[in-house]
């Protein structure tokens, strides 16, 4: 599927968080990386209309986000950082289930792709336990299978390992680059996007660097070094010394 | 109703969400209308009957009656206190036949098939511009946001004693209502993404 950004320019009231960015997604496997503030999950939530920009289009298979985003939802599922704000019931198979509410399975039909969406994301276990008492690493594969469940043709995630700890990241990495859906993933995890057909680096609201990770990576170790240089101390979000 | 479901195959938990309401419904009914001792008497029979078939074990139907307990001690005081023995005594068994009762219909019936009943209890309500959908969709949200307020509440009090706050109740309640806005935009972001108001 083609996701076009045309002149997309973004402000949260007076800040500009994106500012001009063209850009055509048609690869398999696309990751987003940059610092923290940068735009970069800004630019993730105009994938599926949850943000609408201020000023340019943004398409996905033609459908217009901002006239069209119940059906361009339907096309681009979307996983937050934190899945607790993500699951909304209160056990795991009902979750998986609230994705199908209103889709036209049959009763039983339904219930056969939740038992088979938690199968595969090693939830079987699970399916009647609530949802607030699994690990973190569970909680963040309940939300990606409730998204899943309804089989889009894109995924977009906005950090999803964030929160976890490395053995969980690993697991939530490898089950994102084995889907069979294109996959768009906003990280800091710079190797879990090491394999991926394309890399975009997000600086201050633009895209400074887009191309395979090889090219990609280093130019944003590059930009990473560039602002060390420049600001040692707001690298580390501190403050300079009097 | 917070993932208190114990899984089983028994008559009861087979039995459709709104029967089991219903069932309730007119329990409690009867209960309040003819609170003599041999109606109290049968129906707390018939809640220990119906606790044994369900299977769910005694620990899950006495861990719904736990959190009357100290509410139950007050009242009975207060009822012999006012009205004599007898009454005191019906109280009691009424609150815990309610409450047990109440407890097993949680129990053995899970979350979404109660909601499915209230959505179909309020669809004749729907020509009055009650949206069922929604409501059940609210009672949902309600149910799970109770464990995570409830650990928000946790990490903000050990955050406050680990700063040696531990008695400033502005420490406390500041961060909890601002964690609670955030997770509450958060939550409106995700239903938005997963198409409830498409």
């Amino acid at each position: 599927m083609t996701i076009e950004l045309r002149a997309v320019t973004h402000r949260f009231g007076e800040r500009v968080v994106l500012r001009d960015v063209d850009l055509v997604l048609a690869e398999q496997r696309i990751g987003i990386v940059g610092a923290n503030g940068s735009g970069k999950s800004t630019l993730a939530r105009l994938l599926n209309g949850l943000v609408v920009p201020t000023q340019g289009r943004v398409l996905v298979d033609g459908l217009d986000t901002a006239r069209e985003g119940a059906a361009v939802r339907r096309r681009v599922g979307f996983v937050f950082t934190d899945p607790d704000a993500q699951i909304v019931m209160p056990t795991v198979a009902e979750d998986v289930a609230f994705s199908l509410r209103r889709s036209e399975l049959g009763r039983a039909a339904r219930a056969a792709r939740v038992n088979e969406t938690l199968s595969r994301f090693g939830l079987a276990g699970h399916a009647d336990h609530p949802a607030h008492l699994l690990s973190g690493g569970q909680k963040q594969l309940l939300a990606l299978a409730a998204v899943l469940v309804t089989e889009p043709a894109v995924l977009v995630c906005d950090e999803p390992t964030t929160l976890l700890d490395a053995r969980n990241a690993r697991r939530v990495a490898a089950l994102l680059a084995g889907l069979p859906q294109q996959v768009v993933l906003v990280t800091h995890h710079l190797d879990h996007v090491a394999g991926f057909d394309r890399v975009l680096v997000v600086d201050e609201g633009t895209v400074v660097a887009d191309g395979p990770p090889a090219a990609a990576l280093p130019a944003y170790a590059r930009l990473l070094d560039e602002v060390d240089r420049a600001e040692p101390a707001d690298a580390v979000g501190g403050v300079p010394p009097p | 109703m917070i993932g208190l479901y114990v899984p089983g195959d028994s008559p009861l938990h087979r039995a459709r969400a709104g029967v089991k309401l219903a069932v309730l419904a007119v329990l409690l009914l009867v209960v309040s209308l003819v609170p003599s001792p041999w109606v109290l008497g049968a129906g707390l029979a018939l809640l220990v009957a119906a606790s044994a078939v369900s299977g769910v074990g005694a620990p899950a139907v006495l861990g719904q009656l736990r959190p009357l307990l100290w509410v139950l001690v007050f009242v009975v005081v207060v009822q012999i206190w006012l009205a004599g023995p007898l009454a005191a005594g019906r109280v009691a068994a009424s609150l815990v036949l309610a409450v047990g009762a109440a407890g097993l219909v949680t129990l053995t019936t899970r979350t979404q098939e109660l909601l499915d009943a209230l959505v179909t209890a309020l669809r004749p309500l729907r020509h009055l511009g009650v949206d069922p959908d929604r409501a059940g969709l609210v009672l949902a949200l309600a149910v799970r946001a109770v464990p995570v307020l409830a650990g928000l509440a946790a990490e903000v009090r050990q955050a406050r004693v680990a700063r040696g706050a531990d008695r400033s109740v502005r420490a406390f309640a500041v961060p909890l209502v601002i964690r609670s806005l955030r997770y509450a935009d958060r939550l409106g972001e995700a239903l938005a993404a997963r198409g409830v108001d498409d």
